[in-house]
C-alpha cells in the first residue's frame, strides 16, 4: 500500500455508521475508498448535495453532476440536492460529523493553515474556513512532511484557515490527537518509531506509555 | 408581462460599471450565451460577485481574460491563473470571502436582513477590519449584505412566467442570487409552457425573475 492509501485507510476507521462526511480535494478524496463495508457513511459535496458516489464510467458523465473540484461524479441511492445556502447551513450548523482536509501547516493548538502562502499562492479559502469551523470533528490527512519540510509546528507561520479547530492529524507516520495539553501521540504508522515521529515534528508531543499501531 | 427576450434585448440591461452576480460553481450552472454576448459587446469595468472565477476559457472565467472585471467578490480564484495574475499586478481587486459567508451575504441582501453574523473566519485575516459581536458568550464576525444591479443565472427548465427548475449540482448559487439583484436574467436550457413545471418542483418562484433568455443547449 502506498503512503496516501495508508493515510486514507486509517482516516476511514474514524467513521461510524450513519455519519455525514465532507472530504477535501486531493488525498482526502481517497478516504471514500476505505469505508468499512459494515457501516453506512454519506458524503457531502459542498457545491450542493449529499450522497456523492464514485467517479462515473467513461461516457456516462453528466455535466450538471460534479464535485466541489468540478470533476464528474455520481450519486448513491437516497442522495439529495440543494442550493449553496443549505449546503453551508449543513456545514456551519453542526450537521456534519467529519471534515477531512489537507494542510500546509498544522500546530499543537489545533490551528490549521491550508489556504494561502503570502506572495506566492493565493487561491482563496473556498469552503475550507466554514468546514473547519462548523464540522463536529476536523481531521487533517496529509503526508507527515513536505519534501523534508516540517508541517506539524509549534505554531503555524502561514495565515490560519481557522483557530483551534483541528481534532486529529493522520499521517503515514502517526495519529496525533489535539488535546488541551498539546499533541498526543496515539498511534504509530508501519515501521515507524517514536524517535522518527519526534524528528519529523516541530510541535511538542505527549508520549503515553502505550502507543497503538496502525498496520 | 412578457419576460422572454432575445439576446440583443437582454444584453441592454447590462451596462459598464455595474455590479453583477453570476450563478454557478466553477462554471457549472452558469449562463453561457449571456457571457459570450458581454464579451462581444465589451461591457467592462464590472464588479463581479460569483463563487469563483471559473477556469481559463470557461464561462465567466472568460470575462477575467478579456479584462472586463475591475473587482470581484469571491471565495476562490485558484482554478483561473489569470485572476491571480491580475490580482498581483493590481489590475483587478479581489475580495476573498469564505464560501458559506459569501452565499449568506447574498441571501441576506435578498431577504432584507442587515447582514450575516458568522463564526467562520474568527482568528484569521477574514476578521480584519470587521466588526465583531458577542452573543450568548460566543464571538462572531458581522458581514454586510451583498446586492447587485443584475444577476445572470441559468436554469434547466424555465416556464414562460419565469418559474425555474435547476438540474442537480447546477443549482448552487443560482436561487440565492435570484433574490439579490435589481434585475434578474435567467438563461434557460429549455423554455416550457406555464404549468409544465410542477408547482412543487419550482426552485425559484417567477416573481424573482425579470427576463428569460433562451440558452444555447
Amino acid at each position: 500500500m502506498n503512503i496516501k492509501s495508508i493515510i486514507a485507510n486509517r482516516v476511514a476507521k474514524e467513521f461510524e455508521d450513519g455519519n455525514l462526511v465532507n472530504l477535501g480535494i486531493g488525498l482526502p478524496t481517497l478516504v471514500a475508498n476505505y469505508v468499512p463495508d459494515d457501516i453506512e457513511v454519506t458524503f457531502q459535496s459542498e457545491n450542493g448535495f449529499i450522497g456523492m458516489g464514485q467517479a462515473p464510467e467513461v461516457g456516462k458523465e453528466n455535466p450538471n453532476l460534479v464535485n466541489a473540484g468540478a470533476q464528474f461524479t455520481t450519486t448513491t441511492p437516497g442522495a439529495a440536492f440543494f442550493d449553496s445556502s443549505i449546503s453551508f447551513s449543513i456545514i456551519r450548523g453542526g450537521h456534519l460529523d467529519f471534515t477531512v482536509l489537507g494542510a500546509l501547516q498544522v500546530d499543537e493548538k489545533g490551528n490549521l493553515a491550508n489556504w494561502m502562502i503570502p506572495g506566492k499562492m493565493v487561491p482563496g479559502m473556498g469552503g475550507a474556513m466554514d468546514l473547519v469551523t462548523g464540522a463536529k470533528k476536523v481531521i487533517v490527512a496529509m503526508t507527515h512532511t513536505a519534501k523534508g519540510n516540517i508541517k506539524i509546528k509549534k505554531e503555524c507561520t502561514l495565515p490560519f484557515t481557522a483557530k483551534g479547530q483541528v481534532n486529529l492529524i493522520v499521517t503515514e507516520m502517526a495519529v496525533l490527537e489535539v488535546t488541551e495539553n498539546g499533541l498526543l501521540l496515539k498511534e504509530l504508522g508501519p515501521n515507524v518509531t517514536v524517535e522518527d515521529v519526534i524528528k519529523n515534528t516541530e510541535a511538542e508531543l505527549i508520549i503515553p506509555e502505550n502507543i497503538g499501531r496502525f498496520y | 408581462m412578457k419576460k422572454i427576450k432575445n439576446i440583443n434585448e437582454a444584453i441592454e440591461y447590462i451596462k459598464p460599471g455595474m455590479t453583477i452576480m453570476i450563478g454557478g460553481f466553477l462554471g457549472v450552472g452558469s449562463p453561457e450565451v449571456m457571457i459570450d454576448k458581454m464579451i462581444e459587446n465589451k461591457i467592462d469595468n464590472l464588479t463581479l460577485i460569483a463563487n469563483d472565477t471559473s477556469f481559463p476559457g470557461v464561462n465567466y472565467g472568460k470575462l477575467v481574460e478579456h479584462k472586463l472585471i475591475k473587482k470581484v467578490y469571491t471565495s476562490h480564484i485558484g482554478t483561473n491563473p489569470e485572476s491571480g495574475r491580475q490580482m498581483h499586478s493590481g489590475e483587478m481587486e479581489i475580495v476573498l470571502t469564505p464560501q458559506g459567508t459569501l452565499v449568506e451575504q447574498i441571501r441576506s441582501a435578498g431577504a432584507g436582513l442587515g447582514g450575516v453574523i458568522t463564526p467562520t473566519g474568527l482568528g484569521t485575516v477574514v476578521e480584519e477590519g470587521k466588526q465583531l459581536i458577542e452573543i450568548d458568550n460566543k464571538k462572531y464576525i458581522i458581514e454586510k449584505p451583498l446586492k447587485a444591479d443584475v444577476a445572470i443565472l441559468r436554469g434547466a427548465k424555465v416556464d414562460k412566467k419565469g418559474n425555474v427548475y435547476y438540474d442537480l449540482s447546477a443549482r448552487n448559487f443560482n436561487p440565492i442570487m435570484a433574490m439579490a439583484a435589481d434585475i434578474v436574467i435567467v438563461e434557460a436550457d429549455e423554455i416550457v409552457e406555464v404549468g409544465e413545471i410542477n408547482p412543487n418542483d419550482v426552485m425559484t418562484p417567477h416573481i424573482f425573475v425579470d427576463i428569460i433568455v433562451k440558452g444555447g443547449k
